[in-house]
């Protein structure tokens, strides 16, 4: 039986915003078909999105939903979470709002890693505002902002992410949405801060000058950079030059949930414990 | 007459300690002269009772994580200076929009930009009225002695859950670091006039929480408990969703102006200081008022007949009381530390442009003789 998204929808906002062909909504159903396999309630759940097109994914959704300034999605989440240590914190961001305008607060929120999940949808582009460079526009590809051709160095996310101590990092594409989901389930699962990167097209502000006009050339060219990590990691340098790897890139469960650390914090200054010291942490420096 | 405690502290410290005597659990923040001290005392504080405190990787992050607490439906802060409340100012203007209230501590310092970090300064009073870009009415308290760090803080508490939307407490970095005896309300007592934010209990189909009289605040509940709605730095409707209606679009603006212009008598509170025979007006606010007291005792052991008028709510400004006393007086003097950014609200509340000004921008204090010499000189 096909699986009945309405319940989790707020339909009276369809249609979305995003345009024909769109894989947010690829992103957006894998989500929620996550959200019903690990059985949570929708009152349990907050979705806090940014600016951009992802920005408007918390409004379609039926959770507490939070669509905030740009860039500064996780440093919502954070005080959200830190709040309410016990409710799930879901954060939808795009490349542009979470790798540009928000990288320091990426950086700190994986450095943290204060249990939440941050869904990148990664279209290559800033899409809302019509073809602008974003930080992980290619190199060589034509946006408005550069029509000679864009020559600013990529940034990898997950490697980002990983570097910065996110204790789940994994990339999928919507060329995939079984995996993408399973993908969402294990990083809403995982306690700490999950990165996940979900490769998106935009063949409207990617696409239209750079030879993938269809959203199927546009997915096409997606499944030509990514091979999944185990793949990946067998090929040599010069072949993982161009090709970006998929599925969980990290998951470290040893490594401690902020609000659980917080717990500590509460207990010395409730006299339930003596004061935190590095003999605490395996990791001194 | 409520019983007082007397304590001896500092003015960051009882702004730290009146935040957690309201109710406030949740602080986010970012280091900065000369307010850190809130930080330090309150990360202590909100533990204990079973908050938390956390400091963020930036000034806008420290607001952020705030106001998504407050969202969430705790009492929440933030501190900081003048420099922190320019990077917090787009946040700001989301949590006016939002309605989202919480409190913001500002311990002013010498600007513009880095300034003198470390010296006195009201030179944020116009920042205060409008932090953001767009159209919003501020509230801005303004603490002018020790215990009003703490008086002050407990009503912005207040103020911030009757209105729905951030409120300013000004302090100085003169009342910050302060150190001294205060008689301030017991926590018993603040604890018991706390008067959290309303919220809607019917049935969730019914709940419209921005959907509200001309002249209310938005009533939204706590997030997680079967209320489902939305927030947005967009207009938005009554379910907080984005839209482009002309007519909501203008309601929703026209509220947030009446919500705070029409109930302006909760909000108002002044200090009448030896007013009755006075015939010359001093108008101070913050810690130029301490030493305008001074100056009013001396000139009046001359026989010289002076009296201050304090406004403790800076914005909106309480220019029906301006107004009367601008015709009760020709000879007005305003005292603060900046070059006269309260002084022109002062003129267009009066309606009159004669008044005399006495400013400061070096980072000093003022010191009586410096409002002696000057009233001296111009009356």
């Amino acid at each position: 039986m096909a699986f009945n998204y309405d319940s989790y929808l707020r339909l009276e906002k369809m249609p979305t915003l995003w345009c024909w062909g769109c894989g947010d909504g690829i992103v957006l159903k894998s989500f929620i078909r996550a959200i019903d396999k690990l059985g949570l309630s929708k009152d349990e759940v907050c979705v806090v999105s940014g600016i951009g097109c992802s920005g408007r994914f918390s409004s379609y959704v039926d959770f507490n939903t939070v669509h905030t300034t740009h860039g500064r999605t996780v440093a919502f989440a954070t005080g959200i979470k830190l709040a309410n240590p016990d409710k799930t914190v879901v954060c939808v961001a795009g490349d542009g709002d979470a790798l540009a305008i928000g990288g320091n607060h990426t950086i700190h929120g994986c450095r943290r890693n204060i249990d939440m999940t941050l869904i990148i949808i990664q279209n290559f582009i800033y899409g809302l505002t019509n073809s602008q460079t974003s930080p992980t526009t290619p190199q060589g590809m034509w946006t408005v902002s550069q029509k000679a051709g864009n020559i600013d160095p990529t940034f990898d996310g997950c490697k980002l992410a990983e570097a910065a101590g996110a204790s789940f990092v994994a990339r999928e594409t919507v060329t995939s949405p079984k995996k993408l989901e399973k993908i969402m389930v294990e990083a809403i699962k995982h306690k700490g801060f999950s990165y996940v990167e979900a490769l998106s097209n935009c063949h409207i502000n990617l696409g239209r000058k750079n030879k993938m006009q269809s959203a199927m050339e546009n997915l096409d060219w997606i499944d030509s950079i990514t091979t999944p990590k185990k793949k990946y990691d067998a090929l040599s340098p010069e072949e993982q030059l161009n090709l970006l790897p998929t599925g969980i890139l990290k998951q470290d469960t040893e490594v401690r949930e902020y609000c659980d650390m917080y717990e500590d914090i509460k207990a010395v200054h409730q006299g339930k414990r003596g004061p935190i010291t590095q003999d605490d942490f395996k990791k001194k420096i | 007459m409520a019983e007082l405690r007397e304590v001896i502290s500092t003015g960051n410290d009882l702004a730290a300690i009146a935040a957690v005597d309201a109710g406030c659990r949740f602080f986010a923040g970012y280091p900065i002269t000369p307010s850190s001290e809130v930080m330090h005392t309150i990360s202590d504080l909100l533990p204990t009772v079973g908050g938390a405190a956390i400091q963020m990787e930036d000034e806008i992050a420290g607001v952020a994580a705030a106001i998504g607490a407050g969202m969430s439906g705790v009492r929440t802060l933030t501190a900081t200076s003048g420099p922190g409340i320019s990077l917090k100012a787009e946040n700001l203007g989301l949590a006016q929009m939002a309605e989202v209230p919480l409190v913001v501590i500002n311990v002013m310092r010498g600007g513009p930009s880095t300034g003198l970090p470390t010296r006195v300064s009201q030179g944020d009073v116009a920042q205060a009225k409008n932090p953001s870009h767009g159209d919003y009415k501020s509230i801005t308290v303004c603490a002018g002695n020790l215990a009003e760090c703490y008086t002050e803080t407990v009503r912005a508490f207040n103020l911030a859950d009757r209105f729905m939307q951030p409120v300013f407490v000004l302090l100085d970095e003169t009342l910050g670091h302060m150190h001294g005896k205060a008689m301030i309300p017991t926590a018993e007592e603040v604890q018991a006039g706390i008067k959290p934010r309303k919220t809607f209990d019917g049935a969730p189909e019914e709940y419209r929480p921005y959907g509200v009289a001309q002249d209310e605040p938005a009533v939204l509940n706590p997030m997680f408990k079967g209320y489902r709605y939305h927030y947005t730095g967009l207009h938005h409707d009554a379910m907080g969703f984005p839209t482009e209606e002309i007519e909501t679009c203008r309601k929703l603006i026209d509220r947030l102006f009446r919500k705070v212009e029409e109930h302006t008598d909760e909000i108002e509170s002044n200090e009448e200081y030896m007013l009755d025979d006075a015939e010359i007006l001093l108008i101070g606010y913050g810690s130029a008022s301490l030493a305008i007291k001074e100056a009013v005792s001396v000139l009046r052991a001359e026989g010289i007949k002076v009296g201050m008028f304090r406004p403790i709510t800076l914005w909106p400004s309480p220019e029906q009381t301006m107004y009367e006393l601008g015709q009760k007086f020709d000879k007005v003097l305003s005292v603060e530390l900046n070059q006269g950014q309260y002084l022109e609200e002062i003129q267009r509340a009066m309606g009159r442009k004669d008044i005399e000004k006495l400013t400061k921008t070096n980072g000093r204090p003022f010191s009586p003789a410096d409002i002696i010499e000057k009233v001296k000189e111009v009356f």
